[in-house]
C-alpha cells in the first residue's frame, strides 16, 4: 500500500514548484504594482524551494518501491 | 473560478492562473487518494475503523486536523485580533491537559473494549437508554453543524475570493462525499493528514514575514499596547477579575469552566476526534496519537493566534464585530487572517493559503460525515431497526448513510441561508451534549458503583440543565450574572460556567442515582472500569517510546509557555 507520506511528499513537491516557478517568473518579469507588502523578499522564491525540496525528500523517502 | 471570482468585484483577494492551478490540484489529489484507497474499505473494521491499523503519528495528526477546520483558523484569528493573546487559551490549557488525560486515563478503556464509538462504549458500560440517548443527539447535531461550517465556509469564499455560494457548497461537498464513500475513514483520515501539511505551508509565511514587518515580538508588543491596551498580550495576570481582560472572564472560569470542563468534554468525548484514536493499530499507539497531537496543537497558535496579534500591529484599517461591519461595509475581526494572507502572500502563496482554507473546511466535513456514518449505522441502525444484516450490508448502509448525511449537510446549508438565526442555535444546541456526555463517560471509567440509570439520567438531567440555563439567559440577558456569578461577565463566560453547572448536575445525579440503585456485577464491567481492567502495557520499550515520558515532556512544554506568556 502507498504511504500517506508519499501522497503528502507529491503535494509538497507539487505545490513548491508551481510557487517557485511563480517566484522565478516575477523576479524574471517584476510587475509594476507587486500589491503585496515585503514584496522585495521575494517570499514565494524561498518558500516555494523549500516546500519543493521538503517534498522530494519524502517522495523519495516513503517512494511504494522503496517500502515493502 | 477565476471568471466567477471577477463577477464580483467586492471580495479580498483576487487568485492568479497559477493559484487556481493550485486549488485545483488539490481537488484532484483527494479525488485520487479516495479513488486509490477504495479497495480498502470493503469490510465494517475498514470502512469504518480504518482497519484498525493506523500509526500513532496519522492517527495524531488526524486527531488534531479534525478540529483545525477553516472556520477554526478564520474565527480564532479573529479572536485574537479581538482579544488579544487570550484567545491561546482555547489552544494550551483548552486543550493540552484534556488530550494527555485521553491519552493516559481514558483510552485504555475505548481501546480496550474494542468499541466502535463512544455511544458505543456507553452502551457496554451503562446500556441501551444511554447509548441512544448520545448517539441520536450526536447524530443530529453532528450532521446539523456540517451544514452549518458549510454556509459558513461558503460565506467566507464568497467574501474572499467572490465565488458563487452555490458553486462552494455543491463543489465541497461531493467532493467529500465522493472520496469518504470511496475510501471509508481511512480516506478521511489521509485528507486529514494531508490538510495538517498544508494548512501550515499555507499559513506559516504569514506569521513569519509579520513579525519581520513589526520588527519583531519585542517590538510587536509595543504595538499592540499602543493600538490596543497592555491586557490584548498577558495571558493570566489579567484574569484575577472579570473587568480586568478584554473577555470578560475570570481565571475560574477559564480553568475550571475551559480547562477541566468543556475541552475535556471535547477532545474525550466528542466522537468526531475520538474516532481517529480508535483507528490507531496498537495500545501505544492509541496513546502516544492524542500526545503527538497535543504536541503539535501547542504550537497552532504561532499561525491562529500570532496573525491576529500581528493583525492589530500591522493593519492600517481598525476591523470591526460581524455586526457592525455588515452594516458599516468594513472588515469584520474574522477577516484578519484573510486580510493578512493577501497582505503577504503573490501569486502561487495565495493559491496555497486558499487551498489550506478549502482543505481545512472540507477535512472538517468529512470528519462530520465519517463520524455520523459509524455511529448511525452501528449505535442507530444496528440496535434499533436492523439487527441481523451481514457486514456487507452495514458496509452498503455507511455508503448510503455518507451520501445522505452529506445530502442533509446541504439541505442545512441552503436552511441556514435563508434563516440565519439557525445557525446560532445548532451551535448552542451542540454545546448542550457535550459537558454532561463527560460526565458520564468519566464517572463509567472511573466509579466502578456507577449504575445503568445513574448514568442515563445523569446524562439526561446535566444535557436539561445546560438547555434550560441557555434558554433563562436567552428571554433574560441580566440572569448571565447568576449562571457566571458575575455581573460583569460577557458572553464567552456564560459557555463556560453553563458546562462547569451542567458537568456538576450531571455528576450530582449520577452518583445519587447510583447509589439508591442496584450494583452492576463486577464480572459485567471488566474492560469497562478503573480497578477491574487489565490495562496491557505499552510493551517493553525504551523510555523515549513510552507515552508517559512524552506525556511528561509535553505538560513541561505547556508550563513553561503558559509561564513565558503570563
Amino acid at each position: 500500500m502507498v504511504s500517506i507520506w508519499f501522497f503528502i511528499g507529491i503535494s509538497l513537491a507539487v505545490n513548491g514548484a508551481l510557487i517557485l516557478s511563480a517566484g522565478i517568473y516575477q523576479l524574471v518579469h517584476p510587475p509594476v504594482n507587486p500589491g503585496i507588502v515585503l514584496y522585495h523578499l521575494h517570499a514565494n522564491v524561498w518558500w516555494g524551494a523549500a516546500l519543493l525540496v521538503f517534498g522530494l525528500i519524502y517522495c523519495f523517502t516513503f517512494a511504494p518501491g522503496r517500502r515493502s | 473560478m477565476t471568471f466567477l471570482a471577477t463577477e464580483i468585484p467586492a471580495h479580498l483577494v483576487r487568485l492568479s492562473s497559477v493559484d487556481v492551478v493550485i486549488v485545483a490540484f488539490y481537488f484532484a489529489l483527494v479525488l485520487s487518494i479516495g479513488w486509490y484507497l477504495k479497495g480498502r474499505a470493503n469490510t465494517g473494521e475498514d470502512f469504518f475503523m480504518a482497519g484498525r491499523e493506523m500509526t500513532a503519528w496519522v492517527a495524531g495528526l488526524s486527531f488534531l486536523s479534525a478540529n483545525l477546520g477553516a472556520l477554526e483558523l478564520m474565527g480564532w484569528a479573529g479572536s485574537a485580533y479581538q482579544y488579544g493573546i487570550l484567545a491561546t487559551h482555547w489552544y494550551w490549557i483548552g486543550a493540552i491537559p484534556a488530550m494527555l488525560f485521553l491519552a493516559l486515563v481514558m483510552m485504555p478503556f475505548y481501546y480496550i473494549s474494542k468499541t466502535h464509538s463512544v455511544p458505543g462504549y456507553l452502551k457496554l458500560r451503562f446500556g441501551e437508554p444511554s447509548r441512544a440517548l448520545s448517539a441520536i443527539s450526536f447524530a443530529f447535531m453532528t450532521v446539523l453543524m456540517s451544514g452549518v461550517n458549510m454556509f459558513a465556509m461558503a460565506k467566507v469564499m464568497q467574501i474572499v475570493l467572490g465565488w458563487d455560494i452555490n458553486f462552494s457548497i455543491w463543489a465541497s461537498s461531493l467532493t467529500v462525499a465522493i472520496y469518504v464513500t470511496m475510501g471509508g475513514l481511512r480516506s478521511a483520515i489521509f485528507n486529514e493528514v494531508l490538510q495538517f501539511f498544508l494548512i501550515w505551508a499555507g499559513a506559516l509565511l504569514i506569521p513569519i514575514l509579520g513579525l519581520y514587518e513589526a520588527g519583531g515580538w519585542t517590538n510587536l508588543k509595543l504595538l499592540i499596547a499602543q493600538r490596543a491596551s497592555e491586557q490584548y498580550i498577558h495571558l493570566w495576570s489579567g484574569l484575577g477579575s472579570f473587568s480586568n481582560n478584554p473577555m470578560g472572564i475570570n481565571w475560574v472560569g477559564i480553568v475550571f469552566g475551559l480547562g477541566a470542563i468543556i475541552s475535556m468534554g471535547y477532545w474525550t468525548t466528542d466522537f468526531l476526534v475520538v474516532q481517529r484514536i480508535l483507528a490507531a493499530k496498537d495500545i501505544r499507539s492509541a496513546e502516544m496519537a492524542p500526545i503527538i497531537g497535543a504536541g503539535f496543537k501547542m504550537f497552532v497558535p504561532i499561525i491562529v493566534i500570532l496573525p491576529g496579534l500581528l493583525g492589530l500591529a500591522v493593519l492600517p484599517e481598525k476591523l470591526l464585530p460581524e455586526s457592525v461591519a455588515a452594516i458599516s461595509g468594513g472588515h469584520s475581526y474574522n477577516d484578519v487572517l484573510p486580510l493578512m494572507l493577501a497582505r503577504y502572500c503573490g501569486p502561487g502563496l495565495l493559491g496555497l493559503g486558499v487551498t489550506a482554507l478549502i482543505a481545512g473546511f472540507m477535512s472538517g466535513m468529512a470528519g462530520n460525515v465519517s463520524a455520523f456514518t459509524t455511529v448511525w449505522t452501528y449505535d442507530i441502525y444496528r440496535p434499533l431497526i436492523n439487527s441481523k444484516g451481514s457486514d456487507h450490508h452495514y458496509v452498503n448502509m455507511g455508503r448510503w448513510t455518507t451520501i445522505i448525511g452529506v445530502l442533509i449537510s446541504v439541505g442545512t446549508a441552503y436552511l441556514v441561508m435563508q434563516f440565519a438565526s439557525i445557525m446560532d442555535y445548532v451551535q448552542a444546541l451542540f454545546s448542550f451534549f457535550i459537558a454532561p456526555l463527560f460526565g458520564t463517560v468519566v464517572l463509567g471509567m472511573l466509579w466502578k458503583r456507577a449504575t445503568g440509570p445513574g448514568g442515563f439520567l445523569g446524562l439526561l438531567c446535566g444535557t436539561l440543565s445546560s438547555i434550560g440555563m441557555w434558554t433563562w439567559v436567552k428571554l433574560d440577558p441580566t440572569a448571565l450574572r447568576y449562571v457566571a456569578l458575575s455581573p460583569h461577565a460577557k458572553g464567552l463566560a456564560q459557555d463556560m460556567f453553563q458546562a462547569l453547572w451542567s458537568f456538576i448536575v450531571c455528576v450530582v445525579v449520577t452518583v445519587v442515582v447510583s447509589l439508591a440503585t442496584k450494583p452492576m456485577a463486577e464480572v459485567e464491567l471488566s474492560g469497562l472500569v478503573y480497578g477491574l481492567t487489565n490495562v496491557p502495557s505499552v510493551g517493553d520499550v525504551p523510555l523515549y517510546q513510552k507515552p508517559l515520558f512524552w506525556a511528561a515532556v509535553v505538560t513541561v512544554v505547556f508550563f513553561v509557555l503558559n509561564i513565558i506568556f503570563w
